[in-house]
């Protein structure tokens, strides 16, 4: 059965992306997709699904959602204030819109992009092989309150509720990088400087980039009229001012700014994720560690397809223990006719 | 600003995990722009196991692998090979596989800063736009916006440097020229180049069956049309095309 996801409500900076557009670069176009794959990955695991599917990405603020037939749906990355109707939901794991509730998210509690992946998907012809908005190039849109979203069919609509443990990386810290074709315009002092700098994640960030505060400038050592060269996702500019700013999934192909390193794509995640004021720091290996640790996509998904686990009603797993009426039997005879919410009364 | 750095050109760097740049020079010169298509070119003809994509930037060219297929050491090795032994700076240019016929309106409200580059080069109006549009101008580079084209090279004395000051607003559709080359801007921009031109030609149109008009090579002719032309274009054209014609040239 086909499903419309209607989107009542959207926050200010809401997209749909998958894992974008690789290999377009001599069309000029980078490959943008989600900001922080891994939690794509983790939704993918959590629903079962074959291949990885379009999420509704969320920069700082979710929405509210409802839809047209029961849908099952992953909430990952960035953790938001969630419930459907007046129920709390956990982040990480699945759970089944049914029509006439309503799914809300609020702001983002930890990280910076919280993820909502319907286990259907989308309906909508791709645009060269990919359904993720790329602002910066003019595809796509931000999500307007009131888009309604055609989706497929989900195989698996009966799968009981799953949850999966994320890796760690909503509160900054140590991010790994490798060197780059430009990190000779450094003296070894500079780079020596940024390794031993605890940055800030500057509040100007968007899917482009992050910049970072905290540091007196960086100053390379250009040559008058440095040709612009390609520029990837992870890349370290040192802007005019010589402040940093990493790049992220939707920054242009081609820059001109002197760039110190590489950020590894495995900690992307973890630098789009780290919130406004996190410190962050960077740790330079070796090209060949990083390519030794570096896990594709398809293995990272077989990894956590295998941890993810059932939900069973462990009083962890349960949001607002408070809230559930732990006593209501210890009261006498009438009660039981009440709405248990009430018991207490 | 200090001297070259101690890399010396052509050289090999990595690149991420999945990319190798080949740089022809620090900063653009006519000989490393020549350098990368030749180069870029060549590789695309050795056919080496799991490069997936090549292209050209001003004076460097990347060349990116699939990890699954190879590694970094197979790429640069072979990428190596071609590299060494061969002046790229002088080998003929790539073949032209195509052709863009792409109608231009210069001077006035269509290219503002005509006279002031006209006199920069020491020619009239007339015989700069003659030049542009006589010149075989390839596409050197695509990229800042997709399929957003450098073309080039004019010649030498065309060598003006951009403006200190940068020009708020040209809109989509611009063709602006400094350092021997234009840009044709796919979306309104902010600029440090000088516009003399513009097409009703879009290089991107997302809702179009063929979204990325050009490719890296192409060759472009800029033909001079009128401004009332231009207006008639804007008006009937669609998908953005312009009255641009794309002429396939058959391999020799």
């Amino acid at each position: 059965m086909n499903v419309q996801l209607i989107v009542k409500r959207a926050g200010p900076a809401m997209t749909l992306q998958d894992l974008g557009r690789p290999n377009r670069l001599a069309q000029g176009l980078s490959q943008g997709g989600a900001a922080d794959r891994l939690a794509l990955l983790e939704a993918a695991a959590l629903l079962g699904t074959q291949t990885v599917l379009p999420a509704i990405e969320m920069a700082g603020f979710g929405g509210e959602f409802q839809t047209t037939a029961p849908l099952r749906f992953a909430l990952t990355g960035g953790a938001m204030a969630a419930q459907i109707d007046d129920t709390p939901l956990m982040w990480n794991r699945t759970y089944t819109l049914y029509p006439k509730q309503t799914l809300k998210l609020g702001s983002v509690v930890r990280g910076s992009y919280g993820y909502l992946t319907p286990a259907a998907p989308l309906a909508t012809p791709a645009w060269q092989d990919s359904q993720s908005a790329h602002l910066l190039a003019g595809i796509g849109a931000m999500l307007q309150s009131g888009t309604r979203l055609d989706l497929g069919t989900d195989p698996n609509l009966s799968q009981p509720d799953r949850k999966i443990s994320p890796s760690d990386r909503f509160s900054g810290g140590f991010i790994r990088i490798i060197p780059g074709p430009q990190t000779c315009l450094f003296s070894s002092q500079t780079v020596e400087r940024f390794l031993n700098t605890r940055f800030q994640r500057s509040p100007q960030a968007n899917r482009q980039g992050v910049r970072l505060d905290g540091a007196d400038p960086f100053a390379a050592q250009i040559p008058a009229g440095l040709a612009s060269e390609f520029i990837t996702t992870g890349d370290i500019q040192m802007t005019g001012q010589g402040v940093p700013y990493v790049l992220l999934a939707e920054c242009q192909t081609i820059g001109g700014y002197p760039r110190i390193a590489t950020v590894i794509p495995a900690d992307i995640p973890k630098m789009a994720q780290a919130p406004v004021g996190s410190m962050i720091e960077f740790d330079l290996i070796p090209l060949e560690q990083a390519d030794h640790d570096c896990i594709d996509d398809a293995k990272m998904l077989q990894s956590l397809r295998a941890k993810v686990a059932p939900c069973i009603r462990d009083p962890h797993d349960i949001p607002n223990l408070l809230g559930y009426q732990l006593i209501s039997g210890m009261i006498a005879g009438t009660e039981f006719d009440e709405d248990t919410n009430d018991a207490i009364n | 600003m200090s001297a070259e750095p101690a890399l010396p050109v052509p050289s090999l760097s990595p690149f991420g995990l999945t990319s190798i740049v080949v740089r022809f020079a620090w900063t653009t010169s006519d000989m490393a722009t020549r350098a990368v298509q030749n180069f870029k070119y060549a590789v695309d003809q050795s056919n080496i196991l799991g490069i997936v994509e090549t292209a050209t930037a001003l004076a460097s060219v990347i060349i990116s692998f699939d990890r699954a297929i190879t590694t970094r050491a197979a790429v640069s090795q072979q990428v190596q090979q071609v590299l060494d032994g061969t002046d790229w700076t002088i080998t003929p240019p790539p073949p032209v596989r195509r052709i863009w016929h792409i109608p231009v309106a210069f001077g006035g409200d269509y290219g503002p800063q005509l006279d002031q580059v006209a006199q920069m080069i020491g020619r009239t109006p007339d015989q700069a736009v003659a030049e542009i549009a006589q010149t075989d101008l390839r596409v050197l580079s695509i990229g800042f916006a997709p399929g957003q084209p450098y073309v080039g090279l004019l010649d030498p004395h065309w060598n003006i440097p951009r403006q200190t000051e940068l020009t708020p607003h040209v809109p989509a559709g611009a063709l602006v020229v400094a350092i021997r080359q234009l840009v044709l801007f796919t979306n309104p921009s902010v600029t440090g180049w000088r516009q003399v031109g513009y097409c009703a030609f879009r290089p991107f149109v997302a809702e179009r069956t063929n979204p990325f008009a050009l490719e890296l090579g192409d060759l472009m002719k800029f033909q001079v049309v009128s401004h009332t032309d231009m207006a008639q274009i804007e008006a009937t054209a669609e998908n953005g095309l312009g009255g641009a014609r794309c002429e396939s040239v058959s391999p020799q």
